[in-house]
């Protein structure tokens, strides 16, 4: 049975996501949201979906209670004043509305809002697994896939039109020929495999600053290739002079002080790409953030690392440049004049502050690749 | 009636109904018949999330009740027990996965609400049969949604619902205007009409020939002339006294298009409507909790129901946090009522005593209580019940306290134990159900068209995020730039917003 309230709590939905869309700006960069996350949804705080009334503010403003306590001890502050008598007026200003938006919702958002084209997965035809799908009734099969009502469904039938039903004393006995049972049909699915490395310079320059910044436009590349992706991989990747692969918690809360050697994370990467992700098999997406330092005579090789093994097999790769106090961001210009016409697979981005945030997304992942 | 896909009523439940029913008319409750409709929860929220009106007409904000309602529901953090409408038969739910005890407790519950509906005075002018009125509003606005656009409409109501509360609560007792929407349109033109029987400004009675002496005709002339001076400001003013009911003035004033003007009033006859429930919420469902104590306690419960009736009559009446149970304060204080007047503990010879021993063992054996509750919950609302019974007793009894806004700790902090001051913070929270008191002081300011209100401030300042809101939405309905005159720490401001951005500055101060 669908109830009226279901159309109701859907115009509600999309006036939620329309709210979303209007303050998508302030909510991708603020990175809020990160914290909030589940499994599939993210609560997202949508202030102002009340309707507005004039209404008593805080000051002066207060009300009757009832039990223990000293003059001057503060009241458990009257946090859902719905019911609340007597406490007009004492509610705590503000009345935010949080909302449970799926991933995928919040992804088709950013994609709408930001213009961003469906990803090409390269090398489809090549990957394809079979799914089962249980989608037909057949009348033979093994006893463990015997469909219970449609059985006795057919057994009623028979005892109605073979008049054997009796209604007084109504007792439906299946037999051989009723029986009915699940039947499946295969289809082939491309499986189109990703995996997304993530790579940080976290050399003494990178402050938490950066690694904010980071981290919030890790949540959102990560929130699109999931639209695009099942089960999209991640990988980390940290680096000073040397490099290592970590897991996702350490990745954000590490903090070296040695010199950069980009090409260090270049290898690590590499070793990953050789190892378990084979560029054949997967979709291949290197982000990676740094503030633009690096060694001097290590320019040279890691130019030639990309140019040579990884830009050749790889879907994209984005290097994004957060702007630091330490940071010469020389970085950037090197792979500008080196490889910036070269491969249309590199994507450069300087990501000056949090503000930022919100374009350097559209320049990563508005290629579609 | 099918508003939502009923399940059978129960044989049992319909028994227990009897037996309920029977047992609340032995104790002279007087109800409209009443209706049970057995749903489940998802059912409940819905009913709830549309104020109990399932054929109500269709807004988001309905969809946002219901989804926190039955996020509440499944993460068990609350449950609604019973909703009752007050309607000619009145509705009630009950829920089908509570036990059988609350099923009781819930009906004996009800048939209190019932019975306060039908005799509480406040409750007097309420549509009777609002069930059927809110079926054809929703009908109305849904054939607007058609023909104009859900989202046309729908933000019409929005701006509408920013003024719902701008009526005037106490309007359907005194009738102090013709209320009806076309009714008040200014006959601007009209010729007075002499009457030569109206009697003449200043003029003293005497005998005839006297009169000359009594009344010199150059003081008569100069009262004429002020009378006429008063009698064309009085014109010039636009409304000719301040009206607090601010949403019939726009039904009548505004440019409002046919089916904009239909569901503002609409809203505002919905906003009558509830306007007695939240003037009464303390004595309601104090009333409807004694009486399903009463009932439960004397006849209701079979050994087995004990403990579950026990848990949830208590859970009812818990007091967390410190805040206020309309339930619980409601309750105790018709029980502290009735045993006041059993033993005749009021009037100026009790007044009077001044020894505690004494007065604490009064006892004229008046044996009054049960008459004066039935006539409390006849003449009462929230607000002149507090101030006619709240006591100092009751007060220290029940441990209540005032608390206030500490904007040195940013927190709500207990401010007193005193009884003058629970009494004043608990009456200010009730009057006017709580919201600032506004009224519409001049609709042509300036000479300008322009709506001009005033909050009639008493200590607490507005909100002021919100209050730009509603002068934004309240733009959209008047058309013209809209004002409100308040007080902002201390001083007096008016904001304003002239439908493209907001102002605000001092008052000026008036010759």
């Amino acid at each position: 049975m669908s109830m009226k309230i279901e159309h109701d709590l859907h115009r509600f939905r999309q006036i939620v996501k329309g709210k979303i869309r209007e303050n998508l700006r302030k909510y991708v960069t603020h990175g809020e949201m990160i914290g909030r996350k589940g499994r599939d949804l993210v609560s997202i705080p949508i202030p102002q979906l009340d309707v507005p009334h004039f209404r008593y503010g805080k000051n002066g403003s207060g009300g009757v209670g009832q039990g223990a306590g000293e003059p001057g001890q503060p009241v458990g502050q009257g946090e859902d004043e719905a019911s609340g008598q007597g406490q007009a007026g004492g509610d705590p200003g503000g009345h935010v509305v949080e909302v449970d938006v799926s991933l995928e919702e919040l992804a088709q958002i950013l994609g709408d809002e930001l213009k961003l084209p469906r990803i090409e997965p390269k090398g489809k035809a090549n990957i394809v697994e079979e799914k089962i799908r249980y989608s037909s009734i057949r009348s033979t099969g093994p006893e463990s896939l015997r469909h219970f009502r449609r059985t006795y469904m057919q057994a009623l039938k028979r005892q109605i039109s073979s008049s054997t039903y009796n209604v007084v004393d109504p007792m439906v006995v299946p037999i051989r020929e009723d029986k009915r049972y699940r039947a499946w049909t295969s289809h082939p699915l491309p499986d189109a495999n990703a995996v997304a490395i993530y790579i940080m310079d976290v050399s003494g320059s990178m402050t938490d600053d950066q690694k904010h910044v980071v981290r919030t436009e890790a949540f959102w590349i990560d929130t699109w290739l999931r639209s695009h992706y099942q089960g999209l991989e991640r990988r980390y990747i940290i680096h000073d002079a040397a490099a290592k692969a970590v897991d996702e918690h350490t990745f954000y809360h590490t903090r070296e002080s040695g010199g950069t050697r980009i090409s260090s994370a270049y290898k690590c990467c590499l070793e990953l790409l050789n190892t378990t992700f084979s560029p054949t098999e997967w979709n291949v997406y290197i982000f990676q953030f740094s503030d633009g330092d690096n060694w001097g005579e290590d320019n040279q090789q890691s130019i030639q690392m990309l140019r040579e093994q990884i830009l050749p097999r790889v879907n994209l790769c984005c290097y994004g440049q957060v702007e630091s106090p330490y940071g010469s961001g020389e970085y950037l210009r090197t792979l500008k004049s080196a490889l910036g016409e070269e491969f249309d697979n590199l994507v450069l981005s300087e990501i000056k502050n949090k503000e930022a945030i919100f374009d350097s997304i559209k320049q990563f992942l508005g290629k579609g690749k | 009636m099918s508003m939502v896909k009923e399940i059978r009523f129960p044989a049992h439940l319909a028994e227990i109904q009897r037996q309920m029913e029977g047992h609340a008319r032995s104790y002279g409750l007087d109800f409209f018949p009443t209706i049970f409709e057995l749903v489940d929860c998802d059912q409940l929220n819905a009913v709830a999330a549309y104020g109990g009106f399932p054929t109500r007409y269709p807004h988001w904000r309905w969809g946002m009740e219901y989804e926190q309602l039955s996020k509440g529901y499944h993460y068990g953090l609350q449950k609604i027990y019973e909703l009752v409408i007050n309607n000619d038969p009145c509705y009630a739910y009950l829920m089908t996965s509570n036990e059988l005890t609350d099923q009781k407790m819930v009906m004996a519950h009800v048939y209190g609400h019932c019975d306060f509906f039908k005799n509480n005075l406040w409750f007097a002018h309420t549509n009777r049969k609002m069930m059927d009125q809110t079926a054809n509003h929703g009908n109305r606005i849904r054939q607007y949604m058609d023909r104009f656009g859900v989202d046309t409409v729908e933000n019409f109501i929005d701006a509408c619902l920013s003024v719902e509360d701008l009526i005037d609560i106490h309007a359907p007792h005194i009738r102090r205007t013709d209320d009806r929407p076309n009714a008040a349109k200014p006959q601007l033109d009209s010729p007075e009409e002499e009457d030569p029987d109206a009697p003449i400004p200043g003029r003293l009675k005497s005998k005839d020939y006297m009169d000359s002496y009594v009344n010199p005709r150059h003081v008569l002339a100069a009262a004429a002339e002020a009378q006429a001076a008063k009698n064309a400001y009085v014109e010039r003013r636009f409304p000719a006294e301040p009206m607090r009911d601010v949403m019939l003035f726009i039904l009548q004033h505004a440019p409002l298009k046919s089916w904009q003007a239909d569901v503002l009033s609409i809203i505002r006859d919905e906003a009558y409507y509830f306007a007695p429930q939240a003037q009464t919420k303390i004595m309601n469902e104090g009333w409807a909790s004694y009486w399903h104590s009463t009932i439960m306690t004397r006849h209701g419960i079979a050994p087995s129901d004990l403990i579950c009736y026990c848990d949830h009559h208590s859970g009812t009446m818990a007091t967390s946090g410190g805040r206020l149970n309309p339930y619980k304060i409601g309750l105790e204080l018709y029980r502290d009522i009735e045993e006041r007047w059993n033993r005749g503990q009021y009037g100026k010879e009790y007044d009077e005593i001044d020894n505690y021993e004494t007065k604490r063992q009064w006892d004229t054996k008046a044996g009054l209580g049960r008459e004066k509750i039935f006539e409390v919950r006849r003449v009462h609302n929230d607000l002149t019940f507090i101030d006619s019974y709240l006591t100092l007793d009751f007060c220290r009894q029940h441990r209540l306290f005032s608390f206030g806004f500490n904007p040195g700790s940013d927190a709500y902090e207990i401010e007193s134990r005193e009884f003058p001051k629970i009494k004043e913070r608990l009456l200010f929270n009730l009057t006017n159900a709580g919201r600032p008191m506004i009224q519409v002081v001049d609709g042509n300011y300036k000479n300008r068209g322009e709506l001009y209100l005033e909050h009639h401030h008493n200590g607490v300042d507005l909100q002021m995020n919100y209050a730009r809101d509603t002068l934004t939405n309240l733009c959209r309905l008047w058309a013209r730039p809209v004002h409100i005159e308040t007080m902002l720490d201390g001083a007096g401001v008016v904001l304003s917003y002239d439908g493209s951005q907001h102002a605000q500055r001092a008052v000026e101060k008036a010759a």
